[in-house]
């Protein structure tokens, strides 16, 4: 992975310096809470219903062991012992004091690691596939065009005051596991007739109160130019996106006023303005930081593994866990293991100083080190040799992390809701706890693959519109009240959900995705998925049992 | 409200000589005076052929672009901030300079908070209008502040990048 040279430290440090200044004045009274918000906000710092929450970025998802101890140390020593991984692969911090924030980063800035742009309306954390230079079918590590585009939008001096927040998501995947169409913008590396590598640019995807899945603005972006058009896109937007009403300043409103041709051509020609500029990448430098991704010395092992197969015939929860907590990696006797931090009764992507400490403990054992933080708020083991899984499956059974449901009902994505964020109309976590309370594991896994989102409100941080269930908590009448969404997606077959009906209670939305639940099972094809079903039989069968009427 | 230059080092505080007119003040026999572009675009001839250096200002939603065809016979362009958070600006300043050439003072006006004076002086702003400036070397502290840039602009620092080719 990706290690700081001295540059990259010196920006660093100095940032710390000067949010640890900014803090001091504000400390002091010598400025004022709405003259230190959008300093604080361009590093992290949010205000909630609470107390302060400061949001770490995980660039690209990629962290160390040595990162992962940092995060479980502030974790204890800066918080109530627990971080709360997101659906942006950062993590979030519910209860620093602001006086100790400047002591955060500079522990931060040790391990290579900051709070910069992870709020603050300019180019946010670069989000990637968390397979990343492990997945089987990858065209190149995206990480290493992660990297690069972290570097160049760090501290922009045109892009940091932008009309809303804007995030990038890249993969080497023809499998979309970054859901990189509901980006802003989104990458999907791809190669040309010659066999050239470059990107496919998605524009103008998004969540939130108006959902929209990207467009495709150029099919075919070659490597080197990569930079130029970032910045092209970047510099229409800035000028062009709305200034007067922020529910309408994301660029996938700017998109859809514009017009998708309309707005291409004008990139293009910006573009045609810059692409030969200093903003021309070097090989020397893009080769500098592809050496960074090289894969760990994987041993030759064979694609056997006769302990793990033996395991996995005699113990049904182990087999379980194999069957969904466990991907194919790209190396011959090597696997991905994913670790649910979505146990039974905890707060989805809630993880506990020790648990971070364990996971860290496991990736010196297992991964190189290495270790992933997923969009579905999950962790990934990258590089596991598959015969050491059994030895793997018992630590995390001992530490409470072998939960085997990734990809299964209770894997749910959901934002922190009323019970800590201000801007929410409802709770969503624990929502988010009785729905996966409510089916056995053994249940869930006879439903299969099932992806439940719920956000506490319209601004959607739990994804509800690209769940195949999408929960929407939204206040009536000063009760929270629920909507729900069936048939989203936010795979490389991205699709909106639809709303089902009228909404429901807190105590009715559990029996409502029973009932969901019950109707897909019951008119399921063999070998089915929920979201197979329901793209065959649309919303009627659903809404007749929910409703009692069509 | 101070008028602040960017200097090699740091910043000084220099005289405006621009007198900032309404669109229906009189113009004054000479000096220099900045107006808005509404003004510029209906009064263009008398406005180039008086005798007098002459300065544009530009709201957030007025492109430079549009003043193209006349920046060799502006003293300066001034890019107005209605707010902080309204980044317009910062594309103007580098379109300004890096685009169409401007050799001329470009000027920061509005809301202009000291936080973003290194972002400004990136983008290619040399002056800029403080209303609560305590002391100049807290100019040059922020310009200071950060010593590492990864964007090539038109303000000639070395980026991140040129250090490691060592070019």
């Amino acid at each position: 992975m990706y290690r700081y040279d001295e540059h990259d430290h010196a920006l660093v440090q100095d940032r710390v310096t000067q949010f640890r200044r900014q803090v001091e004045r504000r400390m002091a009274g010598e400025i004022s809470e709405e003259q230190f918000r959008p300093l604080r906000l361009m590093n992290g710092l949010y205000l909630q219903l609470h107390a302060y929450m400061l949001r770490v970025a995980i660039p690209y998802g990629t962290l160390d062991s040595r990162q992962m101890r940092k995060l479980a140390y502030i974790a204890r020593r800066y918080d109530k012992g627990y971080g709360h991984f997101t659906t942006r692969q950062n993590i979030q911090y519910n209860w620093p004091k602001l006086e100790e924030t400047p002591d955060i980063l500079a522990e931060l800035a040790e391990v290579e690691m900051h709070a910069i742009q992870t709020s603050g309306n300019c180019i946010r954390n670069v989000t990637s596939d968390q397979y990343a230079g492990a997945a089987k079918n990858e065209i190149e590590d995206p990480r290493i065009w992660c990297e690069i585009a972290r570097q160049w939008s760090t501290l922009h001096p045109e892009f940091s005051f932008l009309p809303r927040k804007f995030k990038i998501a890249i993969t080497g995947c023809d499998n979309d596991r970054a859901a990189v169409k509901v980006h802003d913008i989104g990458m999907i590396m791809k190669r040309d007739a010659s066999g050239e590598v470059g990107f496919e640019v998605i524009v103008g995807g998004g969540l939130g109160r108006t959902p929209f899945v990207g467009k495709t603005i150029r099919e075919f972006l070659p490597k080197e130019h990569f930079l130029s058009y970032l910045e092209a896109v970047l510099r229409v937007y800035n000028q062009l996106g709305r200034r007067d009403n922020k529910y309408k300043a994301r660029i996938k409103v700017t998109l859809h006023e514009t017009g998708k041709e309309e707005f291409a051509r004008l990139v293009e020609e910006e573009w045609m303005e810059i692409k030969d500029s200093t903003l021309k990448l070097p090989k020397e430098e893009v080769d500098r930081i592809a050496k960074h991704f090289e894969p760990p010395a994987f041993r030759a092992v064979p694609e056997v593994a006769p302990t793990t197969d033996a395991r996995a015939a005699s113990d049904a929860g182990f087999a379980s866990w194999l069957r969904h907590n466990i991907f194919e990696h790209k190396t011959q006797g090597y696997s991905i293991a994913n670790i649910s931090v979505k146990p039974m009764g905890e707060a989805p992507g809630d993880a506990t100083a020790e648990q971070m400490d364990v996971m860290a403990d496991l990736a010196d054992e297992f991964s190189f080190s290495e270790l992933r933080v997923t969009h579905s708020q999950n962790v990934v083991l990258p590089h596991v040799e598959r015969e050491a899984l059994p030895a793997l499956y018992d630590k995390l059974v001992e530490a409470g992390l072998a939960t085997a449901n990734l990809g299964l009902l209770s894997d749910i994505i959901c934002c922190p809701g009323l019970d800590y964020c201000a801007l929410a109309n409802a709770r969503s976590i624990p929502i988010a706890m009785k729905i996966a309370e409510r089916f056995t594991p053994a249940k869930q896994e006879e439903i299969g693959d099932l992806q439940v989102k719920i956000s506490g409100c319209i601004n959607a941080c739990g994804h509800h519109h690209v769940g195949h269930i999408g929960i929407l908590g939204v206040d009536r009448k000063g009760e929270e009240h629920y909507q729900v969404q069936l048939g989203g997606s936010a795979t490389e077959e991205a699709a909106l959900g639809k709303i089902l009906g009228r909404g429901f209670s807190a105590d009715e939305v559990v029996e409502v995705v029973d009932k969901i639940i019950a109707t897909y099972l019951d008119i399921r094809e063999d070998g089915e998925e929920f979201i197979e079903t329901f793209r065959r039989v649309g919303q009627t069968p659903f809404k007749e049992r929910v409703y009692g009427t069509a | 409200m101070a008028l602040l230059e960017r200097r090699e080092d740091g910043a000084a505080e220099i005289e405006d000589r621009f007198t900032r007119l309404g669109d229906d003040d009189a113009l004054p026999g000479s000096g220099g005076v900045l107006v808005s572009y509404s003004r510029f675009s209906a009064e263009r001839e008398a406005l180039l052929s008086r005798d007098g250096d002459l300065g544009v200002w530009l709201d957030s939603n007025e492109s430079p672009t549009q003043l193209a065809d006349d920046l060799d016979r502006l003293a300066v362009v001034a890019c107005n901030f209605p707010a902080f958070n309204d980044g317009r600006a910062f594309s103007y300043a580098r379109l300004l300079r890096e685009r169409l050439g401007f050799k001329g003072e470009v000027r920061a006006i509005g809301e202009v908070m000291l936080e973003q004076i290194t972002f400004m002086v990136r983008s290619g702003f040399s002056t800029f209008e403080l209303k609560d400036l305590k002391e100049l070397d807290e100019f040059k502290r922020v310009c200071d502040e950060v010593r590492v840039v990864y964007q090539p602009t038109g303000d000639g620092r070395q980026t991140a990048l040129q250090r490691r080719l060592g070019s």
